[in-house]
């Protein structure tokens, strides 16, 4: 009930990787299929013909960055696709704001849920949570979020393959990743070390279980050190290219010299 | 925050009453037959008034029961246990006072502290929301407090409680705004910290095209300029205007009604500000508060 | 206190049926939950990617998992209709299929009988092509294509013509072994799922993603590198890296002197009747200079040694190899990353610096797989070789005007470093790879009441090739394969409404169109398009005398015709993703795959095949009708098992004969019930020392042969010199007997080079410097054309389209958020809201596709933001440039294959204040809705 668990055997959850994720909504729509049929109320749209909308447990935002160099040169500006969902954090502030016990995280594995049978549809939660991960479903009037599908991941109707999140089975990319943060051993644990994976905004005290893996650097080939210029003027030092691109033409035979004793050579 | 006038009226509404419920615990004034009915008529009018009004907001209310079970985590349940428990203990004391002309004092000190506990837990729920960093101030619950009382002392005709206690909500209302525009910074909560990305970061494509029930709901955003005027015409209304008012007719029923609605307005303009100023953390991932930096 | 007692095996469905997606073109393998209703009937209940399926191995997109919203669609038709009111107004009448039926027979008959070329049917999206245009052969029009020719046929035929295939459906990159990927031009939803497994792949191997692309959105986003292209300048930069790498010898000289055109010799005298093309044995074979026995050889024998620079008088002819040509050509200074820096607006150190990434990747860090194979010339490989870098491109850069050359460019450029059909390169994907040789040339012949001589589009070898009547004038209504855009292998579907309203080259009966919005996203000039289809004549009479449209939705194009053959979803229908088309297969494997109706219309509508089908059968068409005249297929699904294109060759591959037979066999009457037990498709895998260096490996030539690819080994040379483009060049210069018009001889011999160039494709589109912004669009990952916008889950994603706007435009125009602006070009304007993005070249703007929509269609609220705010670009972009000096108005696309230059616009920008209502303009009109609109609430739980 709404007091957390002290400790959870597990903890399971989500490793995102923004350095893959395209950003092509796959996650979100195989999460509405998934939940609209399955764990508690269908998720609803209003108006979904006109000025449509609609819960949605997962859903991708898209962020222009641009990187600041010390000295203040402009860098090439990036796009960065940011999907985000319930991060079933250690300290839930949303469950132990809820007043009738419908929140709740499981013991055993550290889901966080909302018992829809006892949800009074208050919002409070959904204030609670720094990430937006709840929402108020206008049709049933309960909060919904993520489930971490709980009704896939032990569902013995399923193939044990399958036996994943929706959104994680059906991500094209390979972006999203699914597995026990509490087991250092576990191949989402080790996606993390290796890839210096980080909470969300780690000063809310939340401890998400979920972690998100930043993109890798970016606009490097040729560059000595950080790029610098605006868009069309990006440049960088050419110095470490001379042995790939030394030039074969100067030869005293120029070019076809050249192709002559290459070809002898092969 | 949206400022629901469901919520607004709840906490503007609900804290007057209980507010007027603690003087008439405490005694001051007390009465007895019809001045005692018309007195709790109106404390319990706006305290169970503005309770019913939140139940509006719930989108289960055939749940609401269950609120009563969650009070060693929730202040929204403490909330609800404190409420019932005081207007059920000042019934009984209010019973007593209109029919029976018997003032039972500890019954109506018990009244009063739980009246008082019933705004606290309120103000509580609101106080204890750190992704709301406005509202997450010890401020908060002190304003609320300040407020229900300086409306009971006007409603319960405490003249010299009420001027008193008029410029020391003023004072704790002044001091909320005022550490409440720092708070966003005070909290650390950045864009930065929301993606965990290096550089200038923009939204540049919101996840869906229409509003959702997290941008109705938390990504409200009030003009500066428009802020400012509704503070100081609250800072008018519900307390210097009232003030003035007493001081220059301490003794004149019509004019202390005006006083008494005065000083309501005023707080429903404070509290659209308390929800429409208040900035929630998720808005960073909609593109709000982006321009904030967290403070050095 | 006790969590809650959670059901953690709920049951998920009663059954799951394994079929195909047509969420868009990809083509993905899904499982459709089904659940039993209380009557007996099943519901479709959720849909995900079937794990087992060669495309997508269990993932599925953003549309594939919303395609249940598809399938529900409050817009789908629900019945044949006749027009009812006037064109454009979409007011119809509900008729029965006998009724239809008998009205185009009424129009179709006829023409068949005295003209069949007054019928133009042209189909969209269309994933039947083998058949649809078997049924307007055996129709006997001219007048078919489908929708390459505004979509991408440069890249295909690019690819084609130079190496015997190309990207997407031809090809894909070696995901598992290359280190360094180059992505040019690829819109968001390209290629869907493949693409994104694939990078996915290589990220997690740590290998180099390159982007190069105006916009950093999608793929982009990902990339490791940018580079921010000015649009139509791909071919610049790759001719730049080209010179590069010559200069530096950083080319594979094995690859190119075995398994390429490079050692073969070329005429190289201005005064010669062949000057340029290759030099023939008796036979026929190309000749290459021998290095070792110092003479011209055939280039397949066995024991030949191809020199790259050898030189040969024959007669007194010069002769150089295609290589010195080429080393000549691209070693010029023009081509110096300083000299293209600025027109592609990428300093030339980092052109200089991709240039070396290629090169130390494709050199040093070669790959080597231990596979034996034989070559052609039946020489033993004991390894294969591979260059590790590969590349994708689609249709940013084919959308151009001169994209048929910056295709070519870019496969130069993989030949080049020998990283075609090597591992960690690019590879092709069975039927491919095919030479441009082997394929079928166009045909046009018309005969009253009879079918056409072949089929109409193919590959031209020259100009004896082209689609001409005796006279000279166009054979084909969208003038494909003529001297204005002599290689135009897909056809030229954006011209087809535009000539038959101005009856040039002649007049139609019947325009017949599957599956393409014409009057909305799939139009240059839309406005003008829609006007086209409802413009009447002096008579009173419709222009274009009679439209039957089949569209499974009430789409734009829905309203403007006035016969409509109601199409089912893609969860109701039969169809066949065949080998003889556009197939499934993947580098190491042929497959194909079936659709089959999972669930049962509901509705009086039929799939378009099966409809054409009884057409075909009701007007006797040879092949639809057994000899006694009556139908020979019951429907389309039986078509798909019985028909027989060549003896033992049919529609599909698995489960011929007996059942056990792949590839060749008689037709298996059980044949989709064995494709439905294994999941919706067949494969077979290519062995395993056949899987590299497939054109000119015996392992591969014989599987494929085996298989029924073709019927002999075909091996065959890349070829950097296109020898086709050089005869249409020597017919400019005066040589032979069919000689182009006056006015198109200069630029014939202009564009047409045999070796790639790159030209500025945007002169002519600027209104003389009026206009110099680059305006693009992609579509969005989870949309595919207007389908997507009818789609409850899909449209609350993308139901908004600002045009994006740079930073220095941004800050120069001083837009603010929610701003609007007034985008101009030298055919019209539009105004529109914007939006700013940095990740963007600095002089582009782009805006999603096809996200606009007409008010009343695709049952849509009038409040949609689509119809509000929601705009095309298509409004600015006409199918002719706009008029030259001396009043020629030449067409909007590549001169040598009549791709449509979408991208080739120009637009000047105006910030503006926001329209009444924040309405963009045009405003399209209204259409009544045949179908109402949807409905006000969903919450889609099937029970």
């Amino acid at each position: 009930m709404t007091a957390l668990p002290t400790t959870t055997k597990k903890k399971l959850g989500l490793v995102i990787d923004l350095d893959t994720c395209v950003g092509c909504h796959a996650c979100v729509t195989a999460c509405k299929g998934w939940n609209t049929q399955n764990y508690g109320a269908p998720l609803s749209d209003q108006d979904p013909y006109g000025k449509a909308s609609g819960t949605f447990l997962n859903r991708i935002h898209s962020f222009q960055v641009t990187p600041e160099r010390d000295d203040g040169a402009p860098v090439l500006a990036q796009t960065v696709h940011f999907p985000k969902s319930c991060l079933h954090c250690e300290d839930a502030p949303c469950v132990t704001v809820c007043p009738t016990g419908a929140s709740y995280k499981r013991a055993e594995d550290g889901i966080v849920l909302v018992n829809e049978d006892a949800c009074m549809g208050c919002g409070l939660c959904a204030w609670a949570c720094p990430y937006g991960a709840r929402e108020a479903d206008a049709a049933a009037g309960i909060m919904k979020k993520c489930t971490l599908c709980v009704d896939r991941i032990y569902n013995e109707n399923l193939p044990e393959i399958d036996r994943q999140p929706a959104c994680v089975r059906t991500c094209p990319a390979g972006a999203r990743h699914f597995g026990d943060l509490a087991d250092p051993t576990s191949d989402v644990s080790i996606l993390v070390a290796e890839r210096g994976g980080v909470d969300l905004m780690p000063e809310q005290g939340t401890k998400p279980v979920n972690q998100y893996l930043p993109p890798r650097p970016r606009d490097t080939i040729g560059m000595t050190g950080p790029a610098t210029g605006a868009a069309d003027t990006l440049s960088g030092e050419e110095d470490i290219l001379a042995p790939f691109l030394a030039s074969v033409t100067e030869e005293p035979q120029g070019f076809l010299g050249w192709l002559d004793r290459a070809l002898e050579k092969l | 925050m949206h400022p629901a006038p469901s919520v607004i009226l709840f906490s503007s509404l609900s804290g007057a009453g209980f507010g007027l419920l603690f003087f008439l615990g405490l005694g001051f004034p007390i009465t007895t037959g019809w001045v005692a009915f018309v007195f709790y008529a109106i404390a319990y009018a706006l305290a169970v008034g503005g309770l019913l009004s939140s139940v509006f907001h719930l989108g289960n209310p055939r749940n609401a029961i269950k609120s009563y079970s969650q009070w060693r985590t929730s202040w929204l349940s403490r909330e609800a246990w404190a409420a019932v428990s005081a207007l059920l203990v000042m019934a009984l004391y209010a019973a007593l006072q209109v029919f029976f002309a018997i003032t039972v004092p500890p019954l109506g000190w018990l009244g009063a502290a739980l009246s008082l506990a019933t705004v606290f837990t309120t103000a509580m729920i609101y106080a204890q929301l750190r992704a709301i960093p406005r509202w997450n101030q010890p401020a908060t619950p002190a304003f609320f407090l300040a407020s229900a009382l300086a409306s009971g002392a006007l409603l319960s005709g405490n003249v010299v409680a009420a001027i008193v206690l008029l410029l020391a909500l003023a004072a704790v209302v002044a001091f909320h705004w005022w550490k409440g525009d720092r708070r966003f910074a005070e909290a650390g909560t950045t864009i930065g910290t929301a993606t965990r990305l290096g550089g200038r970061v923009s939204l540049w494509e919101k996840p869906h095209t229409g509003e959702n029930y997290l941008t109705r709901e938390m990504v409200y955003q009030v003009a500066r300029k428009h802020a400012v005027k509704l503070r100081v015409i609250a800072l008018l209304m519900m307390s210097l205007l009232p003030v003035l008012l007493l001081l220059a007719f301490p003794a004149h029923h019509w004019l202390a009604a005006i006083a008494v609605l005065l000083h309501l307005a005023g707080i429903i303009t404070q509290r659209w500000l308390f929800f429409a100023e208040a900035e929630h953390v998720v808005g960073l991932y909609y593109g709000a508060h982006i321009g904030r930096a967290a403070a050095h | 206190m006790n969590q809650p007692v959670l059901n953690l095996s709920p049951k998920v469905s009663d059954e799951i049926r394994k079929t195909t997606c047509y969420m868009c073109a990809c083509r993905c393998g899904i499982d459709v939950h089904m659940i039993n209703q209380p009557d007996g009937s099943q519901k479709v209940s959720y849909i995900e990617g079937n794990r087992d399926h060669p495309v997508n191995r269990g993932v599925l997109c953003a549309k594939g998992s919303a395609g249940i919203m598809q399938h529900n669609s409050p817009a789908r038709l629900r019945a044949p209709m006749k027009r009812a009111g006037e064109r454009g107004s979409g007011e119809f009448e509900e008729i029965s299929w006998e009724e239809a039926y008998s009205i185009a027979e009424s129009w179709l008959r006829p023409i068949r009988e005295t003209d069949p070329s007054k019928l133009a049917f042209f189909t969209g999206r269309d994933q039947s092509q083998s058949f649809t245009s078997w049924w307007a052969q055996a129709f006997g029009t001219p007048n078919y294509a489908a929708h390459g020719g505004f979509c991408s046929v440069n890249m295909a035929a690019g690819g084609i013509y130079t190496m015997g295939g190309a990207f997407w459906e031809f090809g894909q990159p070696d995901w598992d072994r290359a280190k360094l990927f180059l992505l040019f031009g690829v819109a968001e939803d390209h290629d869907s799922n493949p693409i994104k497994m694939g990078l996915g792949k290589l990220k997690k191997r740590g290998a180099k993603v390159v982007g190069i692309n105006p916009v950093r959105s999608g793929y982009n986003a990902v990339a490791d590198d940018w580079f921010g292209i000015t649009p139509g300048t791909d071919g610049l930069l790759i001719l730049s890296l080209v010179h590069c790498l010559l200069k530096a010898g950083k080319i594979d000289l094995e690859y190119l002197r075995d398994f390429t055109d490079a050692p073969v010799l070329i005429d190289a005298d201005p005064a010669s009747p062949t000057h340029g093309l290759a030099l023939l044995d008796d036979d026929g074979h190309k000749l290459v200079w021998d290095r070792t026995e110092k003479r011209a050889r055939c280039y397949d024998a066995a024991d030949v040694n191809p020199d790259l620079a050898g030189v040969w008088d024959v007669d007194g002819v010069r002769h150089r190899t295609v290589f010195v040509h080429l080393a000549e050509k691209y070693l010029d200074a023009a081509y110096t990353p300083e000299a293209v820096a600025g027109r592609v607006g990428i300093p030339a150190p980092r052109i200089r610096a991709l240039a070396s990434e290629i090169a130390r990747v494709a050199f040093d860090e070669a790959i080597e797989l231990d596979r034996e194979w034989t070559d052609f010339r039946g020489r033993i490989h004991k390894t294969m070789k591979g260059r590790p870098v590969a590349m994708h491109a689609m249709r940013g850069i084919s959308a151009h005007a001169n994209g048929f050359q910056t295709c070519r460019a870019l496969h130069m450029l993989q030949i080049l470093i020998g990283s075609v059909e090597t591992p960690g390169g690019f590879r092709f994907k069975p039927p491919y790879p095919k030479a441009a040789t082997a394929h079928p040339k166009p045909h046009s012949k018309v005969t009253p009441g009879a079918p056409l001589d072949g089929p109409h589009l193919g590959f031209v070898q020259g100009p004896a090739d082209l689609a001409l009547k005796d006279d000279g004038t166009p054979a084909r209504i969208d003038k494909a394969f003529t001297w204005d855009n002599p290689m135009s292998a897909h056809g030229m579907m954006h011209m087809v409404i535009s000539n038959a309203h101005a009856g040039d080259p002649y007049r139609i009966d019947t325009l017949f169109m599957y599956m393409a919005n014409m009057a909305w996203n799939s139009s240059m000039n839309t406005s003008g398009t829609m006007e086209m289809l409802s413009d009447k004549d002096a008579n009173g009479d419709y222009v274009i005398p009679h439209i039957i449209y089949s569209d499974a939705y009430s789409s734009e194009m829905v309203a403007y015709a006035d016969l409509i053959l109601p199409d089912t979803t893609y969860l109701e229908r039969h169809d066949c993703i065949s080998l003889l088309d556009r197939p499934i297969c993947e580098a190491e494997a042929a497959a194909d795959a079936i659709r089959w109706p999972v669930v049962e219309p509901d509705r009086d509508v039929k799939g378009f095949q099966s409809a054409l089908v009884d057409l075909g059968a009701r007007l006797g068409l040879p092949g639809f009708v057994k000899d006694d005249g009556s139908r020979k297929f019951a429907d389309y699904a039986d078509y798909i098992v019985s028909h027989e294109r060549r003896p033992g060759v049919g529609p599909l591959m698995g489960w011929r004969g007996n059942g056990e037979e792949t590839g060749r066999g008689a037709p298996n009457p059980a044949q989709l019930d064995r494709y439905i037990e294994n999941g919706g498709f067949a494969i077979a895998h290519i062995p395993e020392e056949a899987q590299f260096y497939k054109p000119w490996n015996k392992a591969y030539q014989d599987w494929a042969v085996e298989i029924g690819l073709f019927d002999k080994a075909a091996p065959y040379l890349f070829t950097l010199w296109c020898e086709p483009l050089r005869r249409f060049q020597l017919a400019a210069e005066g040589h032979g007997d069919r000689q182009p018009p006056e006015p198109l001889r200069a630029r014939i011999k202009a564009t047409m080079d045999p070796l790639p160039i790159w030209w500025d494709a945007s002169l002519g589109q600027d209104g003389d410097g009026e206009f110099t912004v680059n305006a693009l669009t992609q579509r969005p990952m989870a949309m595919y054309h207007s389908w997507g916008g009818q789609n409850a889950w899909l449209r609350q994603i993308h139901g908004r389209n600002p045009m994006y706007i740079p930073t220095k435009l941004w800050e120069l125009h001083g837009f603010e958020e929610d701003g609007w602006a007034r985008i101009t070009s030298p055919h019209g304007a539009i105004t529109v809201p914007v939006a700013h993005m940095p990740a963007l070249n600095a002089n582009t703007i782009w805006t999603w596709n096809a996200i606009g929509k007409r008010k009343g269609a695709w049952a849509l609220h009038d409040n949609a933001p689509e119809v509000k705010e929601g705009f095309l670009l298509n409004h600015l972009i006409h199918e002719l440039l706009p008029p030259k000096r001396d009043g020629m108005r030449w067409s909007n696309s590549d001169p040598i294959t009549g791709q449509a230059a979408w991208f080739d616009l120009k637009v000047k920008i105006e910030k503006v204040s926001a329209p009444d209502g924040a309405r963009s303009k045009p405003d399209s009109g209204t259409q009544k809705s045949p179908v109402g609109k949807g409905p006000d609430a969903l919450a889609w739980e099937v029970g």
